[in-house]
């Protein structure tokens, strides 16, 4: 005996169709979302697993140290390059729009501002994303693809807390050292191209910045930076770790890691600003 | 027509069942019983018997993408299998959390295919890597071990080879290197992934050499995964099959030879140590004629 069409299955019109059609727009609502879940819930595994790495033994302070030096001191000249002209472009662009006011004095003040809280912790994250996390990225899936971390894992050694924990750490402690040296920088490139091309009163400069920034402008910026050492170095981690195939798929990864981890330190920043105005709201 | 049907493994010992795997076994160190594994949509291990001989060499073939390599990682506990056992020396490690698979990997060393030497180590660094993991042992006790391997393995006469980083090392000494750091930790059990692939002959045979001299030295038992027939035949003490996601044959080289099974008759004959009509060609390692 035959079986109805829309019993066994059969396409025969209308009573097939309707389910079909509901079933894909069901499915296309859920599968962004459940591709974000995944991608967050992967992320947050991996670093969740690599700060438990931390508090077991044991504690191989020579990885975290080199770690820090691939970080820190491997991407000083680059921060300190793009520190000393971003500093100068930004002093150029507020003297232009000050000039409408004629008050140009107040450059030291909108740049040290707008450098402590926004621009060093932002393109400190960026430099550092495109110089040390395709590095980790390169490495990690290097290693994979060589079948060093299964090598790792057959001496019992814990790759996750071998590779990945040192990586994270060092990421999220050198952050605001780099900052804060960008901020440095930056200011230099700032002071340079107002005193010496623009002719801005040196006192006033120094005046106008001392009175208006604030340790908490620092802080903000130094808080900030550490999130961005998080978020840039768990995607470059998670990019490397989870590399399967050869060369080709290590290049990918690397250019996945650098994609998002600049789209993540971007995205931060903006929740962070919200998050610490609600906290620390401006005065007059 | 199914390989099983057509011709029954030379030499299989029926499963005993779970009881008499659960004690160690004199002969058996390793029985593998109903491994199954996908990675879906590939059904990769469909329901794998295995014996692996204590203090022997035990080649186990199989042509590419058979699932060669998936096995031994099980084996190693770096996957977990669907479904099916693994009892090493009495113990099913397959419910084993991270903390007993750690334990139970002092165990076993590992070659892997192309040595996965650590680029960041030199050869001494990667060597001692075990030893400075697990143990808090003096220095000199860590180079004196790493220098007798260097010595047992023929290491030592290269020039400056300690301080020497693995992108300079040929292929040969990248698989020594890989052998010594498998062995530094005295392991009961030797993994060897696909040693002599990417060799040239001469290398080859210096590599079966060294895998049958360290059984011998070492008296470890040795699982070696090959589709080098000639290399299995000169160094293989047990010979087991993987096709089609199982083992269809398993036996000494003798028996394997006659075996009469299609996809082993077609692997030992594409690999010349067989004539078509199924004599063996002098010079067969493990065929009684003479070189």
């Amino acid at each position: 005996m035959t079986a109805p069409a829309s019993v066994d299955g059969a396409p025969d019109g209308n009573g097939e169709t309707r389910p079909t059609i509901a079933a894909s727009l069901i499915d296309a609502a859920v599968t962004p979302i459940r591709a974000l879940l995944t991608y967050a819930g992967d992320r947050t595994l991996l670093l969740s697993d690599a700060l438990a790495g931390l508090f077991r033994k044991p504690f191989r302070l020579r990885l975290f140290l080199e770690q820090m030096d691939f970080v820190g001191v491997g991407s000083l000249p680059i921060i300190c390059l793009v520190g000393l002209f971003s500093g100068a472009v930004s002093a150029q662009q507020a003297i232009a729009a000050l000039r409408i006011f004629n008050q140009e004095r107040f450059v030291g003040a909108t740049v040290g501002i707008s450098l402590a809280q926004e621009l060093a912790p932002v393109f400190t994250a960026l430099m550092i994303t495109a110089r040390a996390g395709s590095g980790m990225a390169t490495e990690l899936g290097s290693m994979r693809i060589t079948e060093q971390i299964d090598a790792l894992t057959t001496f019992a050694v814990d790759p996750v807390q071998y590779l990945v924990t040192p990586r994270i750490v060092a990421s999220i402690l050198m952050m605001p050292v780099m900052t804060m040296v960008f901020n440095i920088v930056g200011l230099l490139g700032a002071y340079g191209y107002s005193i010496y091309f623009e002719h801005i009163d040196l006192g006033q400069f120094i005046e106008q910045f001392t009175y208006w920034t604030d340790p908490k402008d620092y802080i903000i910026g130094a808080t900030k930076a550490a999130v961005f050492g998080v978020t840039l170095s768990v995607a470059a981690c998670y990019q490397g770790f989870h590399v399967r195939g050869g060369a080709k798929e290590v290049g990918l990864a690397t250019t996945r890691a650098v994609v998002a981890g600049s789209v993540s330190v971007l995205v931060s920043d903006y929740f962070l600003i919200d998050i610490f105005h609600i906290l620390w709201p401006y005065q007059n | 027509m199914n390989p099983q049907n057509a011709n029954p493994p030379a030499v299989y010992e029926p499963d005993a069942g779970g009881g008499a795997l659960a004690r160690r076994d004199e002969r058996w160190q390793i029985r593998v019983r109903g491994l199954h594994k996908s990675f879906p949509p590939q059904h990769v291990l469909r329901g794998v018997d295995l014996d692996i001989e204590r203090g022997r060499t035990n080649i186990i073939i199989g042509g590419s993408g058979q699932g060669k390599s998936v096995l031994m990682k099980h084996l190693m506990g770096l996957l977990k299998p669907d479904a099916g056992q693994i009892w090493v020396d009495g113990v099913d490690v397959v419910p084993f959390r991270d903390q007993e698979m750690g334990k139970l990997r002092r165990k076993y060393g590992m070659v892997f295919q192309y040595a996965a030497l650590f680029d960041s180590m030199n050869v001494v660094e990667n060597i001692a890597f075990p030893l400075l993991e697990r143990y808090n042992l003096p220095k000199s006790e860590v180079m004196e071990r790493v220098r007798d391997l260097l010595k047992r393995l023929d290491l030592e006469n290269v020039g400056g080879i300690e301080q020497k980083f693995p992108p300079e090392l040929s292929g040969g000494q990248r698989k020594r290197v890989g052998l010594a750091r498998a062995l530094i930790d005295r392991p009961e059990i030797l993994l060897y992934d696909e040693p002599t692939t990417g060799l040239d002959p001469v290398a080859t045979k210096n590599v079966d050499e060294m895998i049958r001299r360290t059984a011998d030295d070492f008296g470890v038992t040795s699982v070696v995964i090959s589709h080098d027939m000639a290399s299995t035949f000169r160094i293989g003490d047990r010979i087991s099959m993987l096709a089609g996601g199982k083992i269809i044959v398993s036996g000494t080289p003798e028996e394997v030879l006659q075996s009469q099974l299609p996809p082993l008759r077609e692997f030992v004959e594409m690999s010349g140590l067989v004539g078509p009509g199924g004599t063996v060609n002098p010079g067969t390692p493990g065929s009684g004629a003479p070189a």
